[in-house]
């Protein structure tokens, strides 16, 4: 609560800055160091204290305080010549009572807080050795009240008290050491250094063993506290502006404003400055002031006051009227007052150097403005808060709420008391609920680290024990998924005024289509809209879009690959969203879950997206991602979210009898590295590990059947579920570095994506099973689990082996015979790639296979050499990959690592 | 290793006065010496005081003082005033 007085003194002060240790004794710097010594060793002795043990102490200081909250204001008044005795027993009182009410059930020991949601836990930690300044304004007050935080938060004190009231600070902190010792706190807990001097100060700010400075005194001391290098804690000038709104309670105001500013003679720095009033209440506001004992100034007596109070040098105001009553000041400078006269009242017309009065005056000295506009109000209320107040209190009384909430918009305020008293409003615990303090903090405005009432928090380090969270993970799946052969008689209970086909001119020609149109709804009507058999491009989405607006489609039916679901699930945003912006929406993300771009929730229509595929591999049926080819500007947009997955999905074999065998193994190979990636993503759960298990016994085991037999009605069906079962895997794990890697390829050399995937798999598979150069970061899984995963793969598809190196050479020779049986090239050099071409697109597609948000799931982060090394294995070809699994991953046990 | 303050038993109560014994016997210590503090739980400033006494006679007498059991608590107030470097420590 210290004023921090912008006196002339203050300035002298500040000029001394930086403060010379240098000028100090031999002897003095011993005795320094033994205070220091003293207080470190009651510091650390301190830190084996219970919060039991502490709360013993603190209740029985307390009650010193209270017993001696008259003698020790009495000693203040005597000694400082400061202030009203009467109202330092209330400050004294306070600075026990009311701190002690609020830190008394507190924990400051150990944990002192547990949030279980988020599975946090805060620990006190002491900080040791304090060194405390004290102000002349509030001396025994704040002695009272810091004692009490320390060894609330077992920590020791070194005071240091402004020398003009050290007498009294002495006493108080002897009372509350005497007191303290006899209740079991630790020999050297405070001390008070005797003739206290500015080199003494800046020497001890320095001191190595010193941990925090806690400097309530004027602004030098603060601004030196600061520059010391230490962590501190201070507090800045206040002037603080009062706007009186027409609105409020005059007589509650007129009453609140008299007590604040007049109590212990205006030294508290949080009280009244300058009160900015409405015009429509200003002469009764002035009469209400002078009807309750304030004087009202005259022009000349206001002349007078500012010559006198002020200095007209500095700015600031005099020391001699620090403190002082109303009626001494009054007959000080010659004014002509009655005998009662507690507030003289001085009308200005602006703030600053111009207006001497609007500065900060710690005596019962309160200028007032007349202004003709909450506006005008307003910014004279800034412009006292940006003269020397900035971050410290300000006051407000109105019962216009919106008045009341800009009030606390425009001013730069750590406190902003409304409709009460401003000094011991900003006390806290008395007028309302800010936590009781003795330390303003000032923010930065006031050159401060807080804006907080000062408390025990700041006396201590707070420790946070954060242990790993279970993050909630998602199984996200369209809400209905028919299979098997006929599966699209289901069609017809989606009831429907008009459905868009949206298909490619082949399937149309081999009647797929017809077969859909067969099985709608009866009543619908249908329309078909036939795109290129290629990844959708811009112009071919904005066509469907029209088509479906036009039609008022109220059902939509993707019917082929992956890249006729994709365009369809586009088509489907942008006829619903019609301002998504497809290009905000493909920026990159890390997690899902933590995206910064956010899908439209607003439609402004709906329709429902069923989907068939015609081809056993991309999934897109259940998947929340869509491709779209921005040709004009010859890149593609990835688009994830899970508004995109369709509604319905209808995974009907019969659509992918006539599939050629090279789209059979290329689909079909695309749906193995699905189940792969997603099987050792970083974010595979139990439920995408049962479906990627799954997917992947079924590739294995139908794939070749379906490639050599096309017309194997049981392949081709279990072709098709593992397609979708491996697509709900990775829909909600990921894939990983692999897709990563044949997206890059693919799309530079013009290769299938199933086929780019296949030149990868086994390289990726051995490059993931080995000791990571570096593992990528996921509080989804708990060590290092993908060779294990591998491993499992193998048992499960009977590939034998005795170790887990084994089990994953196992997995990828299976893999490679695989590919040789499915007629794959064994590498990118057979697909007759030369060497320099290859090595010339090295760069360009490591960047971009390092751009790919595929890998961000890997269970190894892939780095950029690692992924050039894996281009370059692919080049050479398959036969070579196997498992480098580390002894020490090899020795985990697949039981360890279960799945 | 001799154990300097065989037949106390060194405790909250004991410790300053055990630790004040130890730097008495240092003289008579060969090399190394034993203080165990296995059931000290808490220490104070006079122990404090004992023990940076100590620590400056067994640097004087070039003996080596191992402190036995030191719980955690004790051990960090040796940490925060530096003492925990003079002494060594055994479990």
């Amino acid at each position: 609560m210290e004023a921090a007085m912008a006196t002339k003194e203050a300035v002298q002060e500040r000029i001394q800055i930086p403060l010379n240790p240098e000028s100090l004794s031999a002897e003095r710097i011993a005795y320094l160091d033994d205070l220091v010594r003293q207080a470190k060793a009651a510091a650390a002795v301190f830190t084996q204290f219970t919060q039991a043990d502490v709360d013993r102490i603190v209740k029985p200081m307390v009650m010193a305080g209270l017993e001696q909250a008259q003698h020790l204001a009495r000693l203040a008044v005597e000694e400082t010549r400061l202030g009203v005795m009467e109202d330092k027993v209330i400050k004294n009182m306070v600075a026990s009572e009311f701190v002690y009410n609020y830190v008394k059930d507190k924990r400051t020991v150990g944990v002192i807080r547990e949030y279980p949601e988020r599975n946090l836990a805060e620990i006190a930690e002491p900080i040791g050795v304090l060194f405390s300044l004290t102000p002349i304004t509030n001396p025994t007050s704040t002695v009272l009240f810091k004692c009490t935080m320390a060894i609330k938060t077992r920590n020791a004190v070194i005071f240091s008290p402004h020398p003009k009231a050290w007498r009294c600070c002495s006493e108080a902190v002897k009372i509350m050491y005497e007191t303290a010792r006899k209740h079991g706190a630790p020999e050297g807990v405070f001390t008070c250094l005797e003739s206290p001097t500015l080199p003494d100060n800046a020497y001890l700010m320095k001191h190595k063993d010193v941990a925090l400075i806690d400097a309530t005194g004027g602004p030098g001391a603060v601004k030196a506290a600061y520059s010391s290098g230490k962590p501190a804690l201070g507090v800045g000038p206040g002037n603080t502006p009062v706007y009186l709104e027409k609105s409020a309670d005059i007589n509650t105001a007129v009453v609140d404003i008299i007590i604040s500013k007049t109590f212990d003679n205006g030294t508290i720095c949080a009280s009244e400055q300058t009160v900015v009033i409405d015009d429509e209440i200003y002469d009764a506001v002035l009469k209400k002031f002078a009807d309750l004992g304030a004087h009202i100034c005259n022009e000349k007596e206001t002349r007078v006051l500012e010559r006198t109070v002020i200095d007209p040098e500095t700015g600031f105001m005099q020391p001699m009227a620090v403190g002082q009553k109303a009626i001494d000041i009054a007959r000080f400078v010659g004014l002509s007052v009655k005998a009662n006269t507690k507030l003289l009242i001085a009308p200005i017309q602006g703030v600053g150097r111009e207006h001497p009065l609007s500065v900060e005056k710690l005596f019962p000295v309160l200028s007032v403005y007349r202004a003709k506009s909450v506006n005008e109000a307003l910014k004279v209320c800034v412009d006292v808060n940006h003269s020397g107040g900035l971050g410290h209190t300000a006051v407000i009384f109105s019962r216009n709420d919106e008045v009341i909430r800009k009030f606390g918009e425009v001013i730069n305020a750590g406190r902003i008391i409304v409709n009460s008293p401003g000094s011991i409003g900003a006390l806290g615990a008395v007028y309302n609920d800010l936590v009781p303090t003795f330390s303003f903090g000032c923010g930065t405005g006031g050159g401060n680290s807080t804006t907080d009432n000062v408390n025990i928090y700041h006396y201590l380090n707070i420790k946070r024990l954060a242990r790993r969270t279970q993050n909630h993970m998602w199984f996200r799946v369209p809400n209905q998924i028919y299979f098997n052969m006929n599966a699209v008689e289901n069609l017809g209970q989606f009831t429907s005024t008009c459905t868009i086909i949206v298909t490619n001119a082949p399937l149309e020609r081999i009647g797929h289509v017809d077969i859909v149109r067969r099985n709608v709804c009866p009543k619908t009507h249908v329309h078909v809209v036939v795109i290129p058999d290629a990844e959708p491009e811009v112009k071919v989405i904005a066509q469907g879009v029209e088509a479906l607006n036009f039609y008022k489609a109220d059902q939509i039916i993707a019917l082929g690959g992956g890249s006729v679901i994709d365009a369809a699930k586009i088509m489907k945003l942008k006829y619903e969203s019609p301002e998504a912006d497809l290009e905000y929406l493909a920026a990159p993300f890390l997690d899902l879950r933590k995206r910064v771009v956010e899908y439209p929730t607003e439609k402004s229509t709906r329709a429902r997206l069923i989907a068939i595929p015609t081809t056993s591999g991309t999934g897109s049926e259940v998947t929340p991602f869509a491709v779209l080819t921005d040709k004009e500007n010859g890149r593609k947009v990835t688009l994830a979210d899970y508004s995109l997955t369709p509604d319905v999905a209808i995974v009907d074999p019969q659509f992918v009898m006539s599939m050629p065998k090279g789209l059979t193994a290329d689909t079909g190979i695309d749906c193995l590295t699905h189940a792969l990636e997603a099987g050792v993503s970083n974010y595979a759960s139990p439920y995408t590990d049962s479906c990627a298990l799954q997917a992947l016994q079924l590739a294995f085991k139908y794939l070749p059947i379906a490639f050599e037999n096309p017309r194997d009605e049981e392949a081709r069906s279990m072709m098709h579920n593992a397609s979708c079962i491996a697509a709900m895997a990775f829909s909600n794990a990921s894939v990983g570095v692999n897709h990563a890697l044949a997206h890059a390829f693919g799309a530079r050399f013009g290769v299938a994506h199933g086929r780019a995937n296949a030149l990868m798999l086994p390289h990726v598979i051995s490059y993931n099973a080995s000791v990571p150069t570096k593992f990528m970061p996921s509080p989804y899984t708990q060590g290092y689990v993908a060779h294990t995963k591998y491993a499992t793969f193998a048992d499960l598809l009977g590939l034998g082996g005795n170790s887990v190196e084994e089990k994953v050479t196992n997995l990828i020779r299976a893999i490679e015979q695989l590919l040789d049986k499915l007629g794959f090239p064994k590498s990118i050099a057979e697909l007759g790639i030369s060497k320099e071409e290859f090595e010339r697109a090295i760069p360009e597609l490591a960047k971009n296979a390092f751009d790919d948000p595929s890998w961000r799931s890997n269970p190894r982060m892939p780095l950029m050499t690692e992924v050039v090394e894996l281009f370059w294995q692919a080049y050479a070809g398959r036969g070579q990959a196997k498992a480098k699994v580390a002894p020490s991953l090899a020795a985990s046990t697949l039981e360890e690592q279960a799945l | 290793m001799t154990s300097i303050a065989e037949g106390i038993e060194i405790n909250d109560q004991t410790v300053t006065a055990a630790v004040e014994l130890a730097g008495e016997k240092l003289n008579s210590a060969q090399g190394e010496t034993m203080l165990d503090f296995s059931f000290v739980r808490r220490i104070d400033a006079s122990t404090l005081r004992a023990l940076e006494e100590l620590a400056r006679l067994a640097d004087e007498k070039e003996v080596k003082v191992t402190l036995k059991g030191v719980c955690v608590d004790v051990y960090k107030v040796l940490k925060l005033v530096r003492l925990s470097r003079r002494f060594s420590f055994v479990s």
